[in-house]
C-alpha cells in the first residue's frame, strides 16, 4: 500500500520511497526528511478540496504533502515487523 | 582591541524554524526577523558581539536547511558556507548547530550532516522550556558522549538563555568531531542516539493536536481561515478611525500653528502647501499600517500561517502555484519586496517565478493611504448587516479583488506554459506557540519606525520636489488661472492627461502617478500638494478627503481605487523581481502586464460607473 491510501487516523510503517524516473529530487528530499524502511508515519487529516494534501507525522514532525509526493511512499503490509 | 583577522568565525546552522536567528538576536543584539514557520531567514546575516574574554566574534545567521543536499535556493546559501564554497567567504571556524529539542528525530541528522565537515560544531539544544512543559527528558552528558561534540541547552527566547553557549563558545575551540564511518546509515544513527538519551512521553504536543483538529478541518478550518482575514480588514478600517483622527487635528494644529508666523511667499508655501499638505496625509495612516502589522505579527509567531498553506493548497495549485506561495504572498501585503524575497524557500523554480510574478497584486501597506483616502471620501459610512462597516467591506473586497486577480494571472501563466509536470509542496507544520507581547511590540515599534524614516526621508523628499516642480516657473503677470497650471508639473500633468482621460484621470491625478513610481504613499501627499497649489487659500492636509469627495465624479474615484489594486508604479519592487530572477525580461513582463490589467480595468470601471451613474 502506499501512504496516499492511507486512511486518516491510521498508522503504518513506511517500506521505502520509490524514485518517479531517475534521481527524483522530491523522492531523496522526502528520505532525507525520514521516509526510511522501519519508520512510523501517520495520516492525520486530509487537505478541505479534494483530500489534498495530506497531513503526515514522521517522526516528531508534521509534512503537508501532496498525494502525488505521497504516492512515492511505500508501506509495509498491516502486521508485517520491520 | 582586536581585530576583525583575529575575531572568531562562527555560523549558525540547522534545520528550518529550530530558533537560529532568535539565537543570533540574542547573542548580537540584533533584531533579525523570527518568525514561526520554516524558511524565515532566507540570505546570510552577519553580526558581531564580544565575548567575555575579550575576543570579538563574527557570527553569521543562514538560512534553515533539511539537508546539505540543497532543493532551494536558500537552503544552497547555507551549503555554500558549511562546504566553504561559498563566494568571497573563508569557512567558518566553529559551526553552531542548533537543534530543536522537541524535534529531535528530523534535527539529529542534520547535526549527523554537519558532524561530517570536518569543521568543529557545537551542538546548541534549543527550545528546552518548550521540551521541558512537553515532559521530555534528554541525557545531555549521555548525547554528548555518543556524538562525540559539545552540547549545550539553550532557550533563545530568554534573556539568560544562550549564557552557557556563550561561555563554550568562548572557551578552547572543541577538537574536530569524528565523523564516524563514511557509510553511517545517518537515520538509523539517530534512531540509536534518540533510544540511548531521550525520553518523550508523547511524540506530539497535546494542544497542537487540539488546535489542529478544528483549524485544519475541512468546514471548520476553511471558517475560520475566512473570519480570521475578514476580522483583520475590518479593523483596520474601524481601530484605526480614532486614531486616525487625533493625528489628522495634531497635524492641522501643528501646520496651521507654525504657519502662521510666517509672511506670505515661498517659504510659507513650501510649509503649508508641501510639507504639512503633502507629508500630513500620509502620516494619519499610521495607525492603520500598525494595526495590519499586529496582525502580521501575530500570526506569523503563532504558527497558524503554514496551516493556511495546508489549507489553501489545493485551491492555489490549481491556479498555478503552491501552498508554498501562501507565506511570501500573505508577506506581500506588508510589502512586495521582502514577499519577493520569501519565495526563496520555494524549492520548485516555475512556482517561485509565479509566485514572484503576482506577488504586486497582493495590496502592500503602501496602497491603504490610497485607498483609505478614497473610500473615506467617497464611500459612505454606514453599517451593514447590524455589525459590519461598509468601507471596512469596501475594503476587504479590493483585497480580495487583488487576491483573485493574482489567482488568475498565476492561472494564465501556468496555460501559457503547459506546464504538466509534477510540484513539490513538503511543507513543515510547527507547533503553536503564544506570541510574546514584548516582541509584538518591538516588531510594532520598527514598524513605525520605518514607516516615519520613509515619511521624513523619500517621501519628504519627492514631496518637496513636487511642490518646487508644482510652484516653478511662476505664472507670468496678469495671469488668471491658478499658478499650477503655469508651473512643470502643471505641463505634465496637462500632457498625460490626454492618455488617462479614458480611465478617467484628471491632470492633478496623473502628477501624483509619477512620484508615486518611487514610493506609493507620495501618492496621496502628492494630491495634497496639488491640490493645496491650486486652491485659491492655504487648505492643510486633513482636508484633501472632502476637497476631492467635492470635485471628482464617482467614476474617477472608482477609476482610481482599481488603478491601485494592480498599480504597477513601484520602482523597487521591480529593481527586486530583477535580482531575484536575474532577468530583466521578467521585469519588463511584469511591469507591462501590470500596466496593461490596472489601464483595462481603471477603463471598464470608469466607463460603467459613468454610464451606470449619469
Ligand atoms: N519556546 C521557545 N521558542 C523559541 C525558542 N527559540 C526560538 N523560538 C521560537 O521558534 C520560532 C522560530 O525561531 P527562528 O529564530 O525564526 O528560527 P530559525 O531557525 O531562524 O528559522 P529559519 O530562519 O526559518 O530557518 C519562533 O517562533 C521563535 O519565537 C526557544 O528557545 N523556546
Ligand atoms: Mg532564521
Amino acid at each position: 500500500m502506499r501512504l496516499s491510501e492511507l486512511l486518516p487516523g491510521n498508522t503504518a510503517v513506511v517500506r521505502e520511497v520509490e524514485d518517479v524516473g531517475s534521481a527524483d529530487p522530491i523522492a531523496r528530499r522526502l528520505r532525507d526528511l525520514g521516509f526510511v524502511a522501519g519508520e512510523p508515519v501517520k495520516l492525520v487529516t486530509r487537505g478541505p478540496v479534494g483530500g489534498d494534501p495530506l497531513l503526515v507525522q514522521i517522526g516528531f514532525t508534521r509534512f503537508a504533502l501532496r498525494r502525488s509526493e505521497a504516492a512515492r511512499v511505500w508501506l509495509q503490509a498491516a502486521g508485517a515487523t520491520p | 582591541m582586536s581585530s576583525a583577522e583575529t575575531a572568531l568565525r562562527i555560523a549558525l546552522v540547522g534545520n528550518p524554524n529550530c530558533g537560529k536567528t532568535a539565537l543570533f538576536n540574542l547573542l548580537t543584539g540584533s533584531r533579525q526577523k523570527v518568525a514561526n514557520y520554516a524558511g524565515v531567514t532566507v540570505e546570510r546575516k552577519q553580526g558581531r558581539y564580544v565575548a567575555p574574554s575579550g575576543r570579538v566574534v563574527d557570527l553569521l545567521d543562514l538560512p534553515g536547511a533539511y539537508s546539505l543536499d540543497a532543493a532551494s535556493p536558500d537552503e544552497a546559501i547555507t551549503r555554500d558556507v558549511c562546504l566553504g564554497i561559498a563566494a568571497g567567504e573563508t569557512r567558518p571556524d566553529l559551526l553552531v548547530c542548533v537543534a530543536d529539542a522537541t524535534n529531535l528525530r528530523l534535527h539529529l541528522r542534520f547535526v549527523l550532516e554537519v558532524r561530517r565537515l570536518g569543521v568543529p560544531v557545537v551542538l546548541a539544544l534549543n527550545m528546552m522550556d518548550a521540551a521541558a512543559r512537553r515532559g521530555i527528558r534528554i541525557d545531555i552528558a549521555a548525547l554528548e558522549r555518543e556524538l562525540g561534540i559539545p552540547v549545550i541547552e539553550t532557550v533563545a527566547v530568554r534573556r539568560a538563555g544562550a549564557r552557557a553557549l556563550i561561555e563554550r563558545i568562548d572557551g578552547p575551540l572543541p577538537a574536530l568531531p569524528d565523523a564516524g564511518p563514511a557509510d553511517l546509515d545517518l537515520h538509523a544513527e539517530v534512531r540509536r542516539l534518540l533510544a540511548a538519551t531521550v525520553r518523550m512521553p508523547t511524540r506530539t504536543a497535546a494542544t497542537d493536536d487540539a488546535i489542529d483538529r478544528v483549524a485544519l478541518h475541512p468546514v471548520w478550518g476553511l471558517v475560520l481561515l475566512g473570519v480570521l482575514m475578514f476580522l483583520i480588514f475590518q479593523s483596520v478600517f474601524s481601530w484605526a478611525e480614532p486614531l486616525m483622527d487625533a493625528i489628522e487635528n495634531g497635524i492641522k494644529a501643528l501646520g496651521a500653528f507654525s504657519v502662521a508666523a510666517l509672511p506670505e511667499g515661498p517659504l510659507r508655501s513650501l510649509l503649508a502647501d508641501g510639507v504639512f499638505a503633502g507629508i500630513g496625509s500620509v502620516l494619519v495612516f499610521l495607525p492603520q499600517i500598525l494595526i495590519l502589522f499586529l496582525f502580521i505579527l501575530a500570526l506569523e509567531e503563532s504558527g497558524y500561517l503554514p496551516r493556511a498553506a495546508f489549507l489553501l493548497d489545493r485551491l492555489m495549485f490549481k491556479a498555478g502555484l503552491s501552498g508554498r506561495s501562501f507565506i511570501p504572498l500573505l508577506s506581500s501585503f506588508a510589502c512586495a519586496i521582502p514577499g519577493i524575497m520569501a519565495t526563496r524557500s520555494i524549492q520548485d523554480p516555475r512556482d517561485r517565478l509565479a509566485t514572484i510574478m503576482v506577488a504586486p497584486l497582493m495590496t502592500c501597506s503602501a496602497r491603504l493611504p490610497v485607498y483609505t483616502l478614497l473610500i473615506a471620501a467617497f464611500i459612505p459610512q454606514r453599517t451593514v448587516a447590524g455589525v459590519f462597516n461598509l468601507q471596512g467591506i469596501v475594503l476587504f473586497a479590493l483585497y480580495v479583488a487583488g487576491i483573485v486577480s493574482a489567482l488568475a494571472v498565476a492561472f494564465v501563466i501556468k496555460r501559457l506554459r503547459r506546464d504538466r509536470s509534477e510540484h513539490a509542496l513538503l511543507l513543515e507544520l510547527p507547533s503553536y506557540r503564544w506570541p510574546h507581547p514584548r516582541d509584538l511590540a518591538i516588531g510594532l515599534w520598527e514598524r513605525a519606525w520605518i514607516f516615519l524614516k520613509r515619511v521624513g526621508g523619500i517621501i519628504l523628499a519627492l514631496t518637496v520636489l513636487l511642490w518646487f516642480l508644482s510652484s516653478f516657473p511662476a505664472p507670468p503677470d496678469g495671469a488668471t488661472g491658478p499658478a499650477i497650471d503655469y508651473s512643470f508639473a502643471g505641463r505634465i500633468g496637462r500632457a498625460l492627461e490626454v492618455v488617462f482621460a479614458p480611465v478617467g484621470f484628471n491632470w492633478q491625478i496623473c502628477i501624483a502617478l509619477i512620484p508615486g513610481l518611487a514610493a506609493r504613499e507620495v501618492a496621496v501627499s502628492a494630491l495634497g500638494t496639488v491640490y493645496a497649489l491650486s486652491g485659491s487659500d492655504d487648505t492643510i492636509a486633513a482636508e484633501l478627503g472632502p476637497l476631492i469627495a467635492g470635485q471628482w465624479p464617482l467614476a474617477t474615484a472608482l477609476s482610481l481605487l482599481v488603478w491601485y489594486i494592480f498599480a504597477p508604479q513601484c520602482l523597487s519592487t521591480l529593481a527586486v523581481i530583477r535580482r531575484e530572477t536575474n532577468s530583466w525580461r521578467n521585469v519588463w513582463i511584469a511591469a507591462g502586464y501590470l500596466f496593461a490589467l490596472a489601464y483595462a480595468a481603471s477603463f471598464v470601471t470608469y466607463q460603467v460607473t459613468r454610464m451606470l451613474t449619469s
